[in-house]
């Protein structure tokens, strides 16, 4: 057999195995990397440094612990930015396991030393209104009433305890919408419901799968997007919050060389074994 | 509880990626306890998030208050949107599954109401408002180095080009030869380039689960990374 039959025929768990190699080795490497940031990224970041202190705004939760490697971290630093910046958090979820991965990114933003010394409080600062079953509809009724589709927070107390809830009556009490989505209800319910009907100010976190669908909004209908785990970093490094999404960069890049390489592999193999047989045919016709 | 938890997660993780070496039965438990936990989770999650709140609360609060003479109270409403629920499981009877139509028709028709005016807003309307945008403005501007009396949006002008060349390619009307040929196939160029970045950021999204799932069993499992 030779190589190139070889490499037309190798064991799919060969190629597994690399990966896993491309993917782990550089957990264990702390290389500094250069993330050059994209204006869709920068949108939000900007967006988000003008809005002024004190202002409202609405973090929209909508994925599961499923994709949360590539989302958490853009909900851990936007919760950086908007507590630094003086910022209220109100967060909301049409998945129901979003407002709990919120509560996780609350803690893991508490950790940061900047945040800690601002010291955002529950009620005051952030405040958690859990999931509500619904989809599109849900944001649909807050442009009338967000109180009177969260009446209760994820704890089940009322809400209109709570200060940060003081004034909050539909989108025009919100000064901005970050909406992080995996899929649907998500970003494009967000930008049709909560953005062009409402003309609420927004932008997006999304999987990187479904970022091309969302790229067209930006950036009349959305002020920004940060698209997967490479939107993630970006959005780390202008905030100056480096966290996960920085650190997973270098194996995302070492993975995708890997990639890159079977795609450039196998296509020579079989341009080469195809032109083989090609020139096999002839010489068999030529007899 | 929490080692408890992490012990199991990364049981369960590195049984479904058992499956990668090949089918086994660790990977098939792994996948019927996933399977199950879903199937578990979401009856729980939108009994207690749908039916007790939404139906059963506001028709018990209908009630009382009909009961202590309260006139009209619009919470019977919901009382619609249970009955449609109950004909909607009528699809498990196969002699009346018929009835099961009539939610479905319901949905159809309200769903593609409430789409109807978004979509043409959002992904017709505001899109072709973004593609009609000048090229060219006044100013001077260059073009490798060549000095032009006019400046150009290559942006605007790249979109325009992409539009109009993946429109051609799609107009069947006209056959595709000589001009309308030619834009056709710079559109299917387009058309590449798209499903070309789809499918990287399809890898990076695939990539990024297992990078994930990775970081989970050597930082929070094994304690090697830090």
């Amino acid at each position: 057999m030779s190589l190139i039959d070889r490499m037309l025929s190798i064991d799919r768990r060969w190629i597994y195995l690399v990966i896993t190699v491309a993917v782990v080795v550089p957990l264990f490497l702390d290389l500094p990397q250069r993330i050059s940031v994209t204006p869709e990224v920068r949108g939000l970041y900007e967006a988000v440094e003008q809005l002024p202190r004190g202002s409202k705004v609405l973090l929209a939760c909508d994925y599961d612990p499923g994709s949360a490697a590539e989302i958490q971290p853009m909900a851990v630093t936007f919760l950086k930015q908007a507590f630094t910046r003086g910022l209220r958090v109100i967060v909301v979820g049409l998945w129901p396991q979003g407002p709990q991965q919120a509560d996780l990114a609350y803690q893991e933003a508490l950790l940061d030393p900047k945040v800690a010394a601002v010291n955002p409080q529950y009620g005051i600062d952030y405040i958690n209104l859990g999931y509500q079953a619904g989809n599109e509809v849900v944001i649909q009724r807050m442009g009338s009433s967000i109180q009177a589709v969260f009446p209760r927070d994820s704890r089940g107390r009322p809400v209109g305890q709570f200060p940060i809830m003081e004034g909050v009556v539909d989108f025009s009490s919100i000064a901005f919408i970050f909406n992080v989505s995996a899929g649907y209800p998500g970003t494009v319910e967000w930008v049709q419901f909560a953005g062009d009907r409402f003309h609420a100010q927004l932008a997006s976190g999304s999987t990187a799968v479904q970022a091309p669908q969302v790229y067209p909004y930006f950036p009349r209908q959305m002020r920004g997007l940060l698209g997967g785990m490479k939107g993630a970093a970006e959005y780390e490094e202008v905030s100056g919050f480096r966290g996960k999404g920085t650190s997973f960069m270098l194996s995302q890049s070492t993975s995708h060389v890997a990639v890159v390489l079977f795609i450039l592999l196998g296509n020579l193999a079989f341009l080469i074994s195809r032109r083989k047989s090609r020139v096999g045919a002839g010489a068999e016709e030529g007899r | 509880m929490d080692v408890v938890g992490i012990w199991i997660a990364a049981f369960l993780t590195l049984g479904i990626f058992s499956f990668l070496y090949k089918d086994n039965p660790f990977y098939k438990v792994c996948e019927a306890v996933f399977v199950g936990i879903s199937a578990g989770y979401w009856f729980v999650s939108l009994f207690w998030q749908n039916i007790w709140p939404k139906l059963l609360l506001n028709l018990r609060d209908a009630a009382a208050g009909a009961a202590s003479g309260r006139g009209w109270d619009e919470r019977w409403l919901y009382l619609i949107a249970g009955i449609l629920g109950v004909m909607m499981l009528m699809r498990l009877l196969p002699k009346v599954g018929w009835i099961s139509r009539w939610p479905l028709a319901f949905i159809v028709g309200s769903t593609a109401g409430l789409y109807f005016i978004t979509y043409l807003q959002s992904n017709a309307i505001s899109q072709v408002h973004d593609t009609l945008v000048p090229l060219v403005a006044a100013g001077s501007g260059s073009f490798f180095g060549l000095s032009l009396p006019f400046r150009v949006d290559w942006d605007a002008l790249f979109v325009f080009a992409g539009t109009l060349t993946g429109l051609v390619y799609f107009f069947f009307s006209v056959e595709h030869r000589r001009v309308a040929g030619g834009a056709a196939r710079i559109g299917i160029f387009f058309l590449m380039v798209t499903f070309g970045a789809s499918f990287g950021y399809t890898v990076m999204s695939r990539m990024s689960l297992l990078i994930g799932r990775m970081d989970f069993l050597f930082s929070d499992w094994l304690r090697l990374i830090r």
